[in-house]
């Protein structure tokens, strides 16, 4: 059956329906196509240089650059930084002074990252082979989500001065993470927030993701950052040479760590669970 | 605001297919587990559709239902709610209808 139509023809190509009044074609052409499609270039490209790419998540201020900051300072490999944010040059100056590669992309109007920005942006880093290269999306938990970038690996950080409820309020992005940071953890003392009560809503949503309790400020739980890092660049280098990873495993003990889990929520590991076939 | 950047999408996408052509309705599906929202996609597809040749054409939009199958029991069961819980309480699932995003057909003048 026609899906445009309904009529009973077996036709999946172009075709006419005299009797709507115009001539109807059936395209059947997904809407994030040609996002897609880019991302997928990206996807290859980085994966030529044996490099990982890490497409980070959060809401403002959540911590994240301050994260990265600190990441790209004390993590042992070549890092190049992609810095989105609507306006300004702050975030890419942050990470230059640390002595790192980075190149700011300004969305003006938008609201997300798209696969065609950050190729561009990938062009003018020209990120060293085996490089970590990191995205930082534009601080929203809503429109990223849908937005396939070629990245690796998707992190979703949150933070205890948001509330234990954000994995059910914004349930789309939180679905896809392979990890998720819970940041400022330092603050827990001062605060009502109750961790288990977070992850019980996480799990609702994303069952697999560890969650890795962390500080960008005092240090505390980066080593556990870091460790995941060091586990997708040797998952990258194996799927590189044709096999698979796993990533919900960690090198520590992480909160939530889901019981008896040996098995990746995405079928291949390092692919989003948005990507193209 | 991400309906609008989905918007400008499908506009691309169907000049890219159909070149000068004059187009006088598109069919879209979004599904309701897809996180676009159709309304605002209806709000956004007249601003962008103005001097194209997508301009006064008129927007369908079908939107399937959300149906998972779960890992633990391998129950299959409909639902539209972003926070899919199986009867046997896992949230462990595949997604197997609800995230359509996709331009069906247009009619051209």
């Amino acid at each position: 059956m026609c899906a445009t139509c309904g009529c009973s023809s077996p036709h999946d190509h172009d075709h006419a329906h005299d009797d709507r009044g115009g001539q109807v074609i059936d395209l059947q052409q997904r809407v994030l196509a040609r996002n897609d499609h880019l991302a997928e270039h990206n996807r290859t490209w980085l994966s030529d240089r044996g490099a990982l790419a890490v497409n980070l998540m959060s809401s403002p201020g959540s911590g994240k650059t301050t994260l990265l900051e600190r990441t790209v300072r004390e993590l042992p490999a070549a890092v190049a930084v992609i810095e989105g944010d609507q306006e300004t040059q702050f975030d890419a100056e942050r990470i230059r002074a640390t002595g790192r590669t980075a190149v700011q992309v300004n969305t003006g109007s938008g609201c997300h990252l798209d696969a065609a920005m950050v190729r561009r942006a990938l062009g003018e880093l020209d990120p060293r082979p085996g490089s970590v290269v990191f995205i930082e999306n534009v601080g929203n938990l809503v429109c990223p989500a849908l937005f396939d970038l070629g990245e690796t690996v998707r992190v979703v950080i949150m933070s205890v001065t948001e509330g234990e409820d954000k994995p059910l309020k914004y349930p789309h992005m939180v679905r896809t993470a392979d990890v998720v940071l819970l940041n400022k953890v330092d603050l827990l003392p001062h605060l009502d927030f109750d961790i288990d009560r977070f992850v019980g809503y996480l799990r609702q949503v994303n069952p697999h993701a560890p969650v890795l309790r962390v500080s960008a400020r005092t240090g505390a739980g980066l080593a556990d950052w870091y460790g995941w890092l060091r586990r997708a660049i040797r998952c990258q280098v194996a799927v590189t040479r044709g096999g698979h990873g796993d990533l919900t495993k960690t090198d520590s003990p992480v909160v939530g760590g889901h019981p008896g889990v040996g098995e990746h929520p995405h079928p291949v590991a390092l692919q989003p669970v948005d990507s193209p076939p | 605001m991400h309906e609008l950047a989905i918007t400008q999408s499908i506009v691309e996408a169907v000049v890219d297919r159909l070149g000068e052509a004059r187009i006088a309705s598109v069919r879209l599906e979004i599904g309701t587990l897809s996180g676009v929202v159709p309304d605002s996609v209806r709000f956004c597809f007249d601003l962008v559709t103005e001097g194209t040749t997508l301009a006064g054409a008129r927007l369908e939009i079908d939107q399937p239902g959300g149906r998972a199958r779960c890992r633990s029991c391998a129950e299959e069961f409909s639902s539209d709610d972003p926070i899919m819980l199986c009867a046997c309480g896992s949230a462990d699932l595949d997604v197997i209808a609800g995230q359509e995003l996709t331009i069906t057909a247009v009619e051209v003048v």
